[in-house]
């Protein structure tokens, strides 16, 4: 393969042009990831890191910028039909599964992310054994509750379904908006294991956004910091893996002083000038 | 014995119906009122057709037809042009009282000595019974109302089933999906929009089917006949529901026959009792009112129960 698996290029989103809402989300933001990268995204609250994400996946059309993946230009592509080359798992659990389906109906569902949907039987015999194998790989006993609608597990065992069902088809890219914050501790350390294991057996190329200094700090082979709408810092290879959840916090707040010193910077020349 | 078996058919003919208003109402969340126009809209096409000299089977298909035609185009207004939900089908069910009333040209279309799927239906049960009327239970019951009986349950039958094999199929499962976590199926690449529509073209086609079949089993198309039909149908899912106690699609779609069916049964028995049939519209109303506010009340009394009983132990704990 040529080129990295995504490139996005300058891209730009205001959510509220002109009202009093206004929110400059995406203010250029350029990224390059190679092919079976591990990408964590991190930032301040309202950094654009979840945006981001969804750029990427289509739920908003773009101001402008251009977003390739696999050498294909995905800009203008609607979000079902991106679909076919993105997994995704959401940061609220409830998101990813649909809850009076059974699990394997789901699971059925995801089977066949992106292709055509017809009238062949939803659960087949052999589909079914994949399913009783896969899920039961997870190690949650789940495979023998495969007829149970998926709303009545946890929220950490929906999520790890969730993530079964973006990878059951190896995407091109796999995205993760912070998956585990909405977990108990035990959910959210099973979430972040299949989610490693995942990635890793796969070789799948993945951006995760993450609130959780300890996760940015242990995972991935790249670090990608997000302020104001913008990237800050991108920490790869031998760099990356040096970083501790302590240098993460001493940039936070390095930017935070920079910030106060850009309001009292501000605030000096409103008195001057104004 | 009349009385039930005319009841029982017209429970059937509407469980149609209701299982169309299922799959806007409960499927999709979508509160469609088109179903108002297109159940007037399958038993007018019948009509005009038969008194063409039509084929019944095709005069029945077409008006199926014509009413998913109807449903998807409720579905491409509120998909489409952003319109909402409940004010799409309102547009489209007042669109069709005119429509109606042009395909037929007058406000009722008699269908009296036409050939029909109950003439059919009689003529079949003529054949095989060799009589015209039969002795059931002690009741003479005439053959005409016994083959419309039989054909409406194997009809009915028949369409339930397709109906949960469809919701086993790869369509089916993302069409219900659809209707459950749009974010998700999305993101499983599925258009939503074209599921919407595909989905309220189903319910509407059943809804015509519904109509064409009653249209022919009464004997006349009325471009009346569709008001307060999908508050008809709703009460019918509702009974469905409190009688299957279930979410699972198949025990649901058993539950809108079985709802339907009861719910003409009890109508028919307070006609006889001496209700006043234009007071019929009022009751189902306020029988639907109290079947979704009932639950809501039931709720807010156990939560307040709870509450104090919670308070009184925390009070014991207290004490010891």
């Amino acid at each position: 393969m040529t080129g990295p698996m995504l490139q996005i290029s300058g891209i730009r989103k205001t959510f509220g042009p002109g009202t009093a809402d206004e929110v400059r989300a995406l203010r250029g933001v350029d990224l390059q990831i190679d092919e079976g990268s591990f990408v964590i995204v991190i930032g301040t609250n309202g950094s654009g890191k979840s945006t981001l994400l969804n750029a990427v996946a289509g739920t908003f059309p773009l101001d402008s910028g251009s977003i390739l993946l696999d050498g294909t230009d995905i800009t203008r592509w609607p979000e079902h039909k991106r679909a076919r080359m993105i997994g995704r798992v959401f940061q609220n659990p409830f998101s990813g599964t649909a809850p009076t389906m059974s699990i394997a109906q789901n699971l059925a569902l995801a089977a066949r992310r992106g292709r055509p949907r017809r009238f062949g039987w939803a659960l087949k015999r052999r589909l079914r054994d994949e399913l009783r194998d896969r899920v039961g790989k997870l190690g949650m006993t789940l495979q023998d509750r495969l007829d149970q609608p998926i709303g009545t597990l946890s929220g950490g065992q929906r999520q790890a379904l969730t993530l079964l069902m973006a990878s059951w088809l190896r995407p091109k890219i796999l995205l993760l908006d912070e998956h585990t914050a909405a977990l108990d501790p035990k959910g959210a350390d099973l979430v972040v294991r299949l989610s490693e294991e995942t990635i890793a057996r796969d070789r799948l190329t993945a951006l995760m956004v993450t609130h959780s200094m300890s996760q940015a700090a242990s995972l991935g082979d790249r670090l990608v910091m997000m302020h104001r709408g913008r990237v800050i810092h991108d920490f790869r290879g031998a760099e990356k893996q040096r970083l501790r959840a302590d240098d993460l916090l001493a940039r936070f707040e390095d930017v935070r002083r920079a910030d106060r010193l850009d309001e009292s910077a501000a605030a000096m020349l409103r008195r001057l000038y104004v | 014995m009349l009385l039930l078996i005319g009841a029982l058919t017209i429970g059937l003919i509407l469980a149609l119906l209701a299982l169309g208003v299922f799959i806007s109402f409960r499927i999709f969340e979508f509160p469609d009122i088109t179903a108002d126009g297109s159940i007037t809209l399958g038993a007018a096409i019948a009509a005009v057709l038969l008194v063409k000299h039509v084929n019944p089977v095709v005069a029945t298909g077409l008006a199926a037809a014509a009413g998913a035609a109807a449903g998807s185009l409720t579905g491409v207004i509120h998909t489409r042009f952003h319109i909402n939900r409940l004010l799409s089908g309102i547009l489209m069910m007042t669109a069709l009282y005119s429509i109606n009333l042009r395909v037929m040209g007058k406000s009722n279309v008699p269908l009296l000595s036409e050939q029909t799927l109950a003439s059919d239906a009689e003529r079949a049960g003529i054949a095989v019974l060799r009589t015209a009327s039969v002795n059931l239970f002690r009741w003479d019951v005439s053959t005409r109302d016994l083959s419309a009986l039989v054909c409406a349950l194997l009809v009915v039958t028949a369409v339930a089933l397709v109906l949960y094999a469809f919701f086993r199929t790869d369509l089916g499962t993302a069409m219900q999906a659809a209707g459950d976590n749009q974010q998700m199926i999305r993101a499983l690449g599925v258009n939503v929009e074209n599921m919407i529509v595909l989905g309220l073209a189903l319910s509407n086609g059943l809804v015509a089917l519904a109509g064409a079949l009653l249209a022919q089993y009464q004997g006349f198309a009325d471009v009346q006949m569709g008001i307060g039909m999908v508050v008809w149908g709703l009460a019918s899912i509702i009974i469905g529901e409190s009688l299957v106690r279930t979410r699972q699609i198949g025990f649901l779609i058993v539950g809108a026959v079985m709802g339907s069916v009861l719910f003409r049964l009890l109508v028919a028995i307070a006609l006889r009792g001496g209700l006043n049939p234009n007071d019929l519209k009022l009751i189902t109303a306020a029988f639907v009112f109290a079947a979704l506010v009932l639950p809501q009340l039931l709720a807010r009394t156990t939560a307040r129960s709870r509450r104090a009983r919670d308070r009184r132990q925390d009070a014991a704990a207290e004490m010891a």
